[in-house]
């Protein structure tokens, strides 16, 4: 920390039609930190997401990443940057195993570039290299589950699936998009110790999460959205202290009081 | 097909023979190579022994060659519309500049038939891929409608402004030197150019053609430029068209703006979804069908697209997945009825 921020979105607008989906928010994310943003439905989190990594032109403001201005960037320079995403959608190629899936991202210039795909191959062809990424993240190679075809796998799997595919780039950043909407009760227990690994080797995480519980276990600072405003950031206590979070998730006092 | 007997179903399995021919076992004995190599071995000997056989038949030696051209976009149309997800309709735009490139090379620089139709397929295809630049961002149907423009464009442009001969076209273009050299280079060129691409779209980077068709914004996320992606299948296709536009104006010694016509759009189309899309064999199928029925249903006069309409209505209706799909399914599996 007191350094440069990695990433540093500075008072982002974006308008749909007459929506304001996301009015002048700011936010700052700190080399090996994991920040969460949180919100209800339809607060701005993934026009958020989308707008810092180029999915979405932003209407104004600015997005630094890593000391380049990389405001309305197309995506793929934005991801060859090392600024990765996942999406809450995950569309893998269901006919193929899922080993296959991370060929995409292992053919990129930056995976190239980078040694996500080690130094060109010379240890290996791409393949192998797919087949080690998906077991660090927990796809069993002992029980052949980087071979099983991607529709056959559970939905656990499928969201490693989505992170595996950032992990080929080797990323500075992941912004995950709802990684434990979906899971089981278990599938979550084993994701959160998959997320603090991810940090432990270096890379800052911003989560976009529903699940508060496990979010706050994991996220050192937490931004709260609400109708596109950020209404709130601090630690997940600090955070909940305030009036309009409280009333963001759980309604007004006031109506408490007519009932 | 399942008719009345509500209490039984198809089941489908594959054929030992296919399992244990899977993977390197397959060298291990005759009978599995053979299994693998005869409907490889009967398309490329069918297909090279085809002027032959016909040798007593100039007139169906000329349409074997016709055929190619149509098969050769065909190709193109499959891999563009299958494996990149562009619709497109430019065939006609393909051919076109490709017959435009190929007879000014040859009768302004006096460039030789047989060095002109290779520069023509690059020349062509860049002049091609350039010019569908702009278009790019489109997807599916929208890529079709404004591909659709481009032939019929170009044709009223030189019409317009009358230049490259305007409507007299390009007049007094060299010949190819050989009957047979003429015929063989379109069946050669074929035949590679399908093995080639069924390979390509089982590399790695077929995976990432197949990845912007499928989910363009995990490409995106991927770091990739799917444009230049989308450039590059726009290439392959359409040099594809352009090498059978070159060859076609070295065949009639001419180039004109019926190579613009819009059967070299439509036709493609229709051999594709007879054939069976995303195999790039079955447009090639689909096209030695189709175009020898349209020849010989030139004696119907104007009920030729009557008929030709209810073949391919029948096709849609009773085999919608395709001639090649239908074959690989019945050369693979055995099927059989079992009570539920």
């Amino acid at each position: 920390m007191g350094s440069e921020p990695l990433l540093s979105v500075h008072n982002i607008s974006k308008k749909f039609g007459g929506v304001l989906a996301l009015s002048t928010v700011s936010l700052d994310v700190f080399r090996g930190d994991i920040v969460g943003i949180i919100g209800p439905n339809g607060s701005g989190k993934t026009t958020m997401v989308n707008a810092i990594t180029g999915f979405i032109r932003a209407d104004s403001g600015t997005v630094h990443f890593d000391g380049h201005n990389i405001t309305n960037w197309q995506p793929h320079k934005i991801a060859a940057e090392g600024l990765t995403r996942t999406f809450q959608v995950m569309r893998p190629y269901f006919s193929l195993p899922a080993y296959k899936n991370l060929i995409v991202p292992l053919f990129s210039p930056r995976a190239r570039k980078t040694g996500g795909w080690r130094g060109g191959g010379k240890m290996g062809s791409r393949d192998t290299v797919a087949v080690d990424i998906l077991e660090e993240i927990g796809f069993e190679r002992d029980s052949y589950v980087p071979f099983k075809t991607a529709s056959s796998l559970p939905t656990g799997y499928l969201k490693r699936l989505e992170l595996a595919r950032c992990l080929a780039l080797r990323p500075e950043l992941i912004i995950c998009d709802e990684v434990f909407s979906g899971l089981s009760m278990s599938e979550m227990a084993s994701m959160v110790p998959l997320i603090e690994k991810l940090q432990m080797e270096g890379i800052t995480l911003v989560m976009v999460e529903h699940r508060l519980r496990e979010l706050f276990r994991l996220a050192g600072r937490v931004v709260v959205l609400n109708f596109g405003c950020k209404i709130a950031e601090g630690t997940a206590e600090e955070v909940m202290q305030y009036p309009e979070v409280k009333e963001a998730y759980f309604g007004s006092e006031e109506v408490y009081d007519y009932v | 097909m399942f008719g009345s007997k509500g209490d039984r179903r198809k089941e489908r399995l594959d054929r030992g023979i296919k399992v244990r021919s899977d993977g390197v076992y397959a060298i291990s004995s005759w009978r599995e190579i053979t299994y693998l190599i005869a409907p490889r071995l009967l398309f490329i000997l069918g297909l090279a022994l085809a002027p032959l056989a016909l040798g007593a038949a100039p007139y169906w030696q000329r349409v074997i060659s016709i055929i190619c051209v149509y098969a050769l976009l065909a190709i193109g149309f499959d891999f563009l519309a299958n494996y990149v997800g562009l619709v497109s309709l430019g065939g006609g735009f393909y051919v076109g500049v490709g017959a435009y490139v190929s007879a000014l090379l040859n009768t302004h620089y006096g460039i030789p038939p047989l060095l002109c139709v290779p520069l023509a397929m690059i020349l062509g295809a860049v002049i091609c891929t350039i010019l569908f630049l702009p278009c790019l961002p489109l997807r599916g149907v929208y890529f079709a409608i404004v591909s659709l423009m481009y032939p019929l464009l170009a044709a009223r442009i030189i019409e317009a402004l009358d230049i490259f001969g305007g409507t007299d076209g390009i007049l007094g273009v060299d010949g190819f030197p050989n009957i047979w050299l003429e015929q063989y280079i379109l069946i050669l060129s074929v035949i590679v150019i399908v093995f080639a691409l069924r390979r390509l779209v089982e590399e790695d980077v077929g995976l990432v053609f197949r990845g912007v068709k499928d989910n363009d914004q995990a490409v995106k996320a991927s770091g990739i430029n799917i444009t230049v992606y989308k450039a590059l299948g726009v290439f392959i296709a359409s040099s594809l068209g352009c090498l059978g536009g070159a060859w076609l104006t070295h065949m009639y010694m001419w180039a004109g703006l019926s190579q613009f016509a819009l059967d070299f759009s439509i036709i493609p189309i229709a051999a594709t979804v007879v054939g069976g899309g995303g195999t790039l064999v079955g447009p090639v199928i689909g096209c030695l069908i189709l175009v020898p029925v349209s020849e010989l249903l030139r004696d119907f006069g104007s009920l030729r697209i009557a008929v030709y309409s209810i073949i391919l209505t029948a096709f849609i209706v009773f085999k919608s997945e395709g001639i090649m799909p239908y074959a690989a399914r019945k050369y693979e599996q055995f099927e059989r009825w079992v009570e539920i």
